[in-house]
């Protein structure tokens, strides 16, 4: 009886809690990468001469490059030419509402779970917090909230698609700037094919009215996602921007490869928050997302500030480093990361913390949770430049082991080429105590909620990081990543 | 009966399971002891008697092996629930030792220990007002200042403040049977008094006490209704509270040569 009990349980932890499709007619390009698809990405996108240039020039670049193997990762080689490049939900004229958009789609959203608040804004509830929200719906935006409010600000936040379209000079200006396409292998690859993705710009001495959110998903089979962000915090402006997302489950692996670039000029500061769930493949390691981004902030001004904030739990394999080029004078860049692998999944993420200008300060502190036969690996990179006197860096990274099946390793890089610099490193790792658990339990509190319990309080720095409205979201999505990691 | 224990035998499994024979070790051999309602009970008895690894036994703490014997909780069988369900029941052990959580602050602990039990009953959880409104009345009682409920469970605090702080939880979680495991070591005598005045206020008829102790002290303290020995893993004489004093002037000596 109890075994019976015991092997629904196992059965139902085995379901992915987000394992469904939506099904909405798409268009799609065929399987594959040439300069003919791209020239139909270009055109299905309406896009100018330059864009199309600057796509092809990547795609060429690409084609002389190989894929990155440094990385504590294994995979099977990935067949470029066996993925779709470009996939579109059909619709009728573009929405101008959400009362327009496809029921299929907002039902997607519930079944994801987004959070009640932000239903709320989408039901125009009055007093809602204001929360925009760029819903990207494999690979197109298909709605765009408080547009309004934010014009009045002053502030851009728009489909990437649609910026190259009405801000070419802004654009062409920054686009690359951060991350040029030659940058690594999935960067140029994410150059030559990206679909979408989110272009946002704060104008001078603009503190943002609002939080600004978008969810990716990924819903097509075979289809590769790859978005591009582009972020511009002009003199003495501040934006915080959260991006979450999740994926159905499939059994095909799925490649994802996304290029997120901020600039933050004199004295602007952004604040990036991400929280990542997307499909981490069965318990044999079936299926899953791979998911190889680059994301790299550049602080150009005086006394700018990025905080890269982070929480990964997703994904079959993550390839991930959120990094800080500190070019002005008194620049700040943080990173604070939790990282949690359960399962097979493999995460190979950290930072690199780039310090060019004068007394410019660097904050990590990288929480990874290593559970079933995961890897977790953090690799960060603090690189202090000659004339960068008086850079200051702090890294701390814990590491918490979940059963004895698991692997943490962290790899950091230190290179200091002036003496007049200061950088500091801190690294744990410990397991989750009988003791502690067997604390909880004898209190009432049953083994998988106190391991969560247990969890939430090992990564309670970083999750004080996060936007409020993140927060409690977080928690209960770092218990679900964890079922099925004791007993 | 509230608890009712016979013949209990049982052996410390070690973690390496290739090490069978080398490992195991019989800690309980053949205990018994019942306990009603309303009454106090205290086991007292040389290291190395088994005390401390009866209480674990009773809460269901991993590593140990009952070979035989029976443990009845209200009538039910203690040994057949998980650590758990036996505290959803009313089983409250008081650790020796409480172990620190870090990042876990003590009021979201309580909370969720509460509602978790109040799940397993099938009780509906309590809202957080309700909860804040419990703990206001608790803390006031015991005299702990709400502070010390926003920092991490048991982490930097003093060895009086972690039995302090197991009497609050006591005192939130309203168990039937409380199991205090060597509440007294580790205390000077005005952290054991606030202590003792902490567990004497939660005396009622409608729960029962279970004290182990080396020494008759805590017992000057928190008077117990019973008193028994424990040797070598199984209990050689009960008694009243004299039989404490007794011990005090005597040892445990006599004891112990008798048993070997």
């Amino acid at each position: 009886m109890a075994d019976q009990e015991t092997l629904k349980t196992v059965r139902e932890l085995e379901k992915y809690k987000y394992g469904f499709e939506t099904h909405v007619e798409t268009e799609k390009a065929p399987k594959g990468l040439n300069e003919d698809i791209i020239r139909f990405i270009s055109e299905k996108k309406g896009e100018p001469e330059w864009m199309l240039e600057w796509r092809l020039n990547a795609y060429r670049l690409w084609l002389t490059m190989e894929e990155p193997r440094w990385a504590k990762v294994h995979y099977p080689p990935i067949d470029f030419q066996a993925i779709h490049y470009y996939a579109a939900p059909k619709r009728k004229k573009g929405p101008k509402s959400l009362d327009e958009v496809d029921p299929e789609i907002l039902k997607t959203y519930e079944k994801l779970g987004i959070p009640l608040k932000e239903q709320e804004i989408l039901a125009g509830v009055e007093g809602a917090p204001k929360v925009a929200v760029d819903a990207v719906f494999d690979s197109v935006s298909v709605a765009t909230t408080f547009r309004e409010e934010l014009e009045k600000a002053g502030v851009i936040f728009c489909p990437i698609s649609e910026a190259i379209q009405k801000h070419p000079d802004l654009v062409r200006k920054y686009l690359g700037s951060v991350v040029p396409p030659g940058d690594n292998f999935y960067a140029a690859l994410n150059s030559a094919v990206f679909t979408d993705g989110s272009f946002v710009y704060v104008p001078k001495g603009v503190r943002c009215p609002m939080e600004l959110s978008t969810y990716f998903r990924i819903n097509e089979r075979n289809t590769g996602q790859f978005e591009r962000t582009l972020i511009i915090c002009d003199e003495g402006a501040y934006v915080s921007y959260l991006e979450g997302c999740t994926a159905p489950a499939r059994s095909e692996h799925q490649l994802h490869a996304a290029v997120v670039e901020l600039i933050a000029l004199d004295d602007a500061e952004i604040k990036y928050s991400t929280v990542q769930n997307w499909y981490p493949g069965d318990a044999e390691g079936r299926g899953g997302v791979y998911n190889f981004v680059t994301k790299r902030a550049d602080c150009r001004g005086r006394n700018s500030k990025v905080s890269w904030t982070q929480v990964e739990t997703g994904s079959a394999i993550t390839w991930k480093y959120p990094s800080c080029i500190l070019k002005g004078d008194n620049s700040v860049g943080e990173f604070y990361s939790i990282a949690i692998s359960n399962g097979r999944q493999q995460v190979d993420s950290g930072t690199k913390m780039v310090h060019l200008g004068k007394n410019t300060k660097s904050r990590i502190i990288s929480k990874g949770i290593s559970a079933g036969r995961s890897q977790n690996t953090y690799r960060g990179l603090v690189s202090i430049a000659r004339k960068a006197h008086g850079a200051r860096n702090f890294t701390q990274c814990d590491s918490l082991l979940i059963g004895d099946k698991c692997g943490a390793h962290t790899v950091p890089y230190i290179q200091a080429k002036t003496p007049h610099a200061k950088v500091e490193h801190e690294a744990t790792t410990s397991k989750i105590a009988e003791d502690q658990l067997f604390y909880c339990r004898a209190r009432g509190i049953p083994e998988e909620e106190a391991v969560a319990l247990i969890v939430n309080g090992f990564v309670r720095e970083v999750i004080q990081k996060l936007p409020m409205e993140f927060m409690a979201e977080t928690q209960k999505l770092i218990g679900i990543s964890l079922e099925g990691s004791v007993g | 009966m509230l608890l009712e224990v016979k013949d209990l035998r049982a052996v410390v499994r070690p973690e390496d399971e290739n090490e069978e024979d080398a490992g195991v070790r019989e800690i309980l051999k053949g205990l018994s002891l019942s306990i009603a309602s309303g009454e106090v009970h205290a086991i007292m008895g040389p290291n190395g008697s088994g005390k401390s690894t009866f209480s674990h036994v009773l809460a269901g703490k991993p590593g140990y092996e009952v070979t035989d014997g029976t443990v009845q909780f209200k009538g039910e069988d203690l040994l057949a629930l998980e650590p758990e369900e036996r505290a959803a029941r009313g089983l409250f052990l008081a650790f020796q030792y409480p172990v620190e959580i870090p990042g876990v602050p003590y009021m979201q602990f309580l909370k969720v220990a509460l509602n978790a039990q109040r799940k397993l009953r099938g009780e509906e959880e309590l809202s957080t007002p309700d909860f804040m409104r419990l703990i206001r009345e608790k803390t006031q009682q015991l005299g702990i200042p709400m502070d010390m409920l926003r920092r991490a469970v048991n982490v930097g605090f003093s060895g009086g403040e972690k039995k302090r702080m197991e009497v609050l939880q006591m005192a939130v979680l309203q168990p039937s049977l409380c199991i205090l495991d060597e509440i007294d070591s580790g205390l000077d005598i005005d952290a054991l008094k606030i202590v003792a005045d902490g567990v004497n206020a939660l005396r009622s008829e409608d729960r029962g006490f279970l004290l182990i102790t080396h020494y008759q002290r805590l017992l000057d303290y928190i008077e117990p209704d019973h008193v028994h020995v424990m040797v070598r893993g199984r209990i050689v004489r009960s008694g009243g509270r004299e039989l404490a004093l007794e011990l005090e002037r005597e040892g445990y000596a006599a004891y112990q040569e008798a048993a070997a």
